[in-house]
């Protein structure tokens, strides 16, 4: 076998045990960049040996034994310089195990390990940012030069931030394990964020000239899959992972061949990945089933759902949606929520209904600046007839987006203003 | 990205139901791909015996049914991935043959929009 077939299978063993591997050995050390760099250790050795003789029959198996070696070894050692400093013959530490009962003791479900992984790497010391890489990194299994590409900064600058966020968490001693009792939740809320933020960058680009990078929808689905695996028994997690298979469902036909965006009304829906919309409805059967009183995903996700269930776009349930808006404005109240809303009751109930949401908004200041308002006012307006009002929204919608397409198309509604069509 | 496995065993092996060994390790597999958020669906499939060959040819419909004693390599189950690379699905396939036992898995990239 050549040096570069090694590589690759070791690349593939990498992805799909390097979350296990860490996860295992920051429970052995306490250190979950210690544990990292120890992995990174198992993984040089691998490539040194197979070269010799061949993949083992597990690579799995073989990469956490020698990892496991490694991380005693290193306890060992650290333990002989502590006896040093502490005088010879002193007794060991109560509390400190021996490498025999260690690994009795870590022949439980590797799952929790993981899941104390993701607390630790979602933690709230961190920065969103740093919690970000961290995630991609130590449970994705990307390299620092995959994850600089996802988010288009340089690979120094990337590299820094997880060395920074490793340090905050040895400095602050955050203690490698799951939150209990109400704090498990807050935390637990953490982690869908860091999630989420990782598909709806990668559904929504906020930067760069693609509008999509489906690799990071990819890499958060996954999260968010083997999140639910590792907690099956929380409703928001099973909500967060049907609201991203839902959404993601509509990637293929979200963008048009030469790059534009489409929005949802207007989407081919036979493009819409069933099988992903199934799998949607799946986990937001869970999510349901297993609460009474539906969180923040959940209701996304029973929107999108509703979106899915619609074979053209004239079929939508808009009073369902809008009656799912009402919740979620209630759950997790924000004025892009009730915008909309908004949206959603002008389409169940008629642009006047919706006219009176979006005037309530008018006043709101975290919406200052923001396009879809006027924009959506506008729209309304001109469903109401009343184009001077609407020609004023649309124009000045149209100053304030950043797309040089939305802005093409928002000045063209505000000239149409101005020849309204002759009444039928 | 997502791959299509497509295990094919060896003609002689086809049985309707597996043996309870091999169907427990088979779940555990399926179990693990399951957790770790590749899998997107999977099945296995009965013998050739109950299947059938439709075929056209010339504009002509031709309906075999089965046994395929004539192939030396029959489907007998897929599953569909996704993952971040064909060496991850390969890597997958190889722990999946493991499983399985003698045969082979075509590994075939499903195509999705437009190809980077």
């Amino acid at each position: 076998m050549t040096t570069s077939d090694i590589h690759r299978i070791i690349d593939a063993i990498w992805r799909i045990e390097s979350a296990k591997l860490i996860a295992r050995l920051a429970r052995i050390v306490r250190d979950v960049g210690l544990a990292e760099d120890l992995a990174q250790d198992a993984l040089v050795a691998a490539l040194e040996q197979w070269r010799e003789s061949g993949v083992p029959d597990n690579p799995g198996a073989w990469l956490m034994a020698t990892a496991k070696h490694r991380a005693v070894d290193h306890l060992r050692h650290n333990k002989r310089v502590e006896r040093k400093h502490k005088e010879l013959g002193r007794e060991l530490k109560a509390g400190q195990v021996e490498a025999r009962d260690l690994d009795a003791a870590l022949d439980d479900d590797v799952g929790d390990d993981l899941l104390r992984l993701m607390f630790t790497a979602c933690h709230p010391v961190l920065s969103t940012e740093a919690r970000v890489a961290l995630t991609l990194r130590l449970l994705a299994g990307l390299r620092i030069d995959e994850i600089a590409r996802a988010f288009l900064v340089s690979e120094s600058t990337i590299a820094q931030r997880i060395v920074r966020a490793k340090r905050t968490l040895a400095e602050e001693g955050v203690p490698f394990e799951v939150p209990r009792g109400p704090e498990l939740i807050e935390r637990l809320s953490s982690v869908c964020e860091v999630i989420y933020l990782l598909f709806n960058e990668g559904y929504s680009a906020t930067t760069g000239d693609d509008w999509m990078r489906p690799a990071l929808c990819e890499d958060a689905l996954r999260l968010g899959r083997i999140l639910s695996g590792l907690v099956p028994n929380e409703p928001e997690v099973h909500g967060l992972a049907a609201l991203m298979e839902i959404q993601a469902s509509r990637s293929r036909a979200r963008v048009s061949s030469c790059g534009e965006p489409i929005l949802l009304l207007e989407q081919n829906r036979t493009l819409w990945d069933q099988l992903l919309i199934r799998r949607g409805f799946a986990a937001l059967q869970r999510a349901e089933q297993l609460s009474d009183t539906p969180g923040p995903y959940t209701l996304q996700a029973a929107i999108a759902a509703c979106h899915a269930r619609a074979r053209t776009a004239i079929e939508t349930d808009w009073r369902r949606i809008a009656v799912l808006y009402a919740a979620l404005a209630q759950a997790a109240p924000s004025p892009v929520v009730e915008l909309n809303r908004a949206v959603a009751v002008a389409m169940a109930f008629g642009p006047a209904a919706g006219l009176e949401i979006v005037d309530v908004l008018r006043s709101e200041p975290s919406l200052q600046g923001y396009h879809l308002l006027p924009s959506v006012r506008g729209d309304f307006l001109t469903k109401l007839g009343r184009f001077a009002e609407a020609r004023t929204e649309f124009e000045c919608a149209a100053a304030l987006t950043r797309n040089g397409r939305e802005r093409e198309l928002l000045l063209k509604r505000a000239q149409e203003c101005l020849i309204p069509p002759e009444p039928c | 990205m997502k791959f299509m496995l497509m295990f094919r065993s060896v003609t002689g092996r086809e049985v309707d139901v597996p043996p309870c060994k091999e169907l427990a390790a088979m779940g555990d597999f399926v179990n693990d791909l399951t957790k770790s958020g590749v899998l997107l669906a999977t099945e296995g499939l009965h013998p050739s015996a109950k299947g059938a060959r439709v075929r056209l040819t010339g504009g002509k419909v031709a309906v075999k049914d089965g046994p395929f004693t004539e192939s030396k390599e029959l489907i007998a189950g897929f599953a569909l991935v996704q993952v971040k690379s064909k060496d991850e699905a390969v890597e997958l396939a190889t722990r999946f043959l493991k499983v399985a036992g003698e045969g082979e898995s075509e590994i075939r990239e499903v195509i999705e929009g437009k190809t980077e």
